[in-house]
């Protein structure tokens, strides 16, 4: 691999069970991520993504394994890597850029007021909030607040972006302007961002990687799919690019079928090494820490075929 | 006609009003039969009993005497005889300082037990017991330990006052969203200014409600405490007046006692509404 700026290395998180035991999440559970990059996790209700989110993001703490960033074992929290809450998590007595102000502040403890505050008006200008500085939360709509959290994450410049289904409470017209913004700002800044979603085509449009996770309990990592897609794509006319149904289908054949007999149909699955396919794409395939190996068939635009 | 519906609640209160002083008046206004008794018995019961006049004061009466006092409310004739305003400020002046010390105590240690489940577990049985106790119980136990009548009234207002204040702050503060301390959390927000920047903001509602609960129990205490120790406060003049019979003096304190209650609460009110924030 070449480089491992986000490294998961064996993590895995129990509970206490009824009756005594544990119920596992998941374990042995590896994922990596280079700088720059963006990755979705796509899965079941339950199957332990937010788990995995949190320990990356430090709020939780796995109960094995590690995780490296930028070559660094985590600890607990940090300002390196922001979240954006599902909830948005806005605190109601503070305004727009209080909100904001209240995290450029506490990554930049010496700053005076102003320019704390003009740190903080360059990102609501960012996310096009100019205008609405001064409004609760109370008075925004829930676009407008996922938004202000798009705000306080960015305005801390975090290494890492953790971002736990942003946009799932969000009504389709808000929610592919957000996807829009987000696109465009990622791409701006290089943004490093981890996000989980159970919107298929909101991975394709955002995700350079989409990983996809069989149910839980017990959940593993079961690939990788490289987006296929040009870098410069349009959310409205994603559908029309030749590998979009291929990739789509790829996605939707794993959440409906595969991601519940994945367990015992693969008994191979090795979770360090997870393989990688790029679904539309002349059946290539990219063996996890291997060399591309390019197949001489050519299955075009079929389904193409995931195991070893 | 739509007037507004507090125009006509205000009209229906004066009406109200008007009917209750009617009454009052039509009650007492005098003229029953004088009885027949031994003209000292009749002597001593003054004009009750030889003009036929009720002993209850009419609202005119009271009104009277209330103009006089507002005339002179801060005069000072000896240990039995002070202005009503000199009599509230001792009252005030006790709850305040009685009602300040139990904020200082209860709000801290309310955050304590609010973020600490532990130590929330283990005061847990004291605070049960020592919260039901009426707060005149501990008078003589105060009096005896602080040989103090005046210090003793204070204390029992510490200890009426304290425990609303503490159970909604402690209740405030483990109730504080999962989501906002993790706002904080993630953004790597030290243990003391957390607490203030985002739990105290969040529990000031509930805080400021077992305020509001506690200035209004205190306000209760006092009366009854004051008539206990003596001397000095509008508890005390109340059971001085009734003793030099003077119904009037004690109507027009039980309106005065009334009427500074609902500013305590209306003043704590409207803090509340200052730290409540919509969602
Ligand atoms: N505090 C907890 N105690 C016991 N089980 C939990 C707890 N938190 C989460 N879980 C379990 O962990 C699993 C994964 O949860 P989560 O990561 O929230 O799933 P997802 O985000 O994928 O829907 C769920 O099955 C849930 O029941
Ligand atoms: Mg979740």
């Amino acid at each position: 691999m070449t480089d491992k700026f986000i490294s998961i290395e064996g993590i895995a998180r129990r509970y206490p069970g009824a009756g005594g035991g544990t119920t596992t999440v998941f374990e042995d559970f590896w994922l990596s991520m280079a700088r720059g990059e963006f990755g979705c996790v796509i899965g079941h209700s339950g199957c332990g993504k937010t788990t995995v989110l949190n320990i990356l993001a430090g709020l939780d703490e796995p109960s094995e394994g590690t995780v490296i960033v930028d070559g660094q074992g985590i600890e607990g929290t940090s300002l390196d890597r922001a979240v954006i809450f599902q909830s948005h998590a806005l605190l109601p007595w503070r305004t727009v850029l209080g909100n904001v102000a209240y995290a450029v502040s506490s990554k930049w403890r010496k700053w005076d007021r102003a320019r704390v505050k003009a740190h903080a008006q360059r990102f609501i200008d960012l996310v096009g909030l100019t205008g609405s500085e001064h409004k609760h939360p109370s008075e925004l709509s829930g676009g407008m607040k996922q938004r202000v959290g798009i705000a306080r994450a960015l305005s801390i410049t975090p290494k890492i972006m953790l971002m736990d289904e942003p946009f799932s409470a969000l009504d389709a017209l808000t929610r592919g302007t957000l996807q829009d913004e987000v696109r465009r700002i990622c791409l701006e800044t290089g943004q490093t961002t981890f996000m989980i979603t159970h919107d298929v085509d909101e991975a394709i449009f955002l995700a350079d990687k989409i990983f996809l996770m069989t149910n839980g309990p017990g959940a593993v990592l079961a690939e990788i799919v490289e987006n296929p897609l040009p870098k410069e794509r349009g959310r409205i006319d994603l559908h029309r690019h030749p590998y979009y149904y291929a990739l789509r289908n790829h996605i939707v054949d794993f959440l409906v079928s595969r991601s519940k007999s994945f367990a015992a149909e693969v008994t191979d699955h090795d979770p360090r090494h997870v393989p990688t396919v790029r679904p539309g794409l002349p059946d290539l395939m990219i063996a996890s820490g291997t060399e591309l190996h390019h197949q001489t068939s050519w299955p075009g635009l079929s389904r193409p075929s995931t195991s070893h | 006609m739509t007037l507004s519906l507090r125009f006509r609640a205000a009209i229906v209160s004066l009406a109200l009003l008007g009917v209750f002083l009617g009454i009052w008046h039509l009650a007492t206004r005098g003229g029953g039969a004088t009885a027949n008794m031994s003209p000292e018995y009749a002597r001593l019961m003054g004009l009750t009993a030889t003009q036929g006049k009720s002993a209850m004061p009419g609202p005119l009466d009271v009104g009277a005497k209330l103009w006089e006092h507002l005339k002179r409310p801060f005069y000072d004739n000896g240990p039995n005889d002070k202005g009503l305003g000199i009599q509230l400020a001792y009252s005030i002046g006790r709850v305040g300082l009685g009602y300040l010390i139990a904020v200082i105590v209860a709000i801290p240690l309310g955050f304590m037990i609010g973020m600490s489940p532990l130590i929330s577990k283990a005061l847990d049985p004291f605070i049960q017991v020592l919260k039901p106790i009426s707060p005149l119980a501990w008078m003589p136990l105060a009096l005896y330990t602080i040989k103090d009548s005046s210090i003793s009234a204070i204390f029992v207002i510490f200890i009426c006052s304290v425990w609303p204040m503490l159970l909604n702050t402690a209740f405030g503060v483990a109730g504080v969203r999962k989501e906002w301390i993790n706002v904080a959390r993630t953004l790597e927000v030290g243990t003391v200014r957390r607490a203030f920047t985002v739990i105290l903001p969040a529990a000031a509602p509930t805080i400021l409600t077992g305020m509001r609960i506690s200035i209004g129990i205190a306000w209760l205490v006092i009366v009854a405490a004051e008539m206990l120790v003596g001397g000095t406060g509008i508890g005390y003049f109340v059971w001085n007046e009734w003793n030099n019979l003077s119904i009037t003096n004690v109507i027009i304190a039980i309106l005065l006692i009334g009427l500074v209650g609902m500013l305590l609460d209306q003043v704590l009110a409207r803090f509340t509404r200052m730290v409540t924030f919509p969602e």
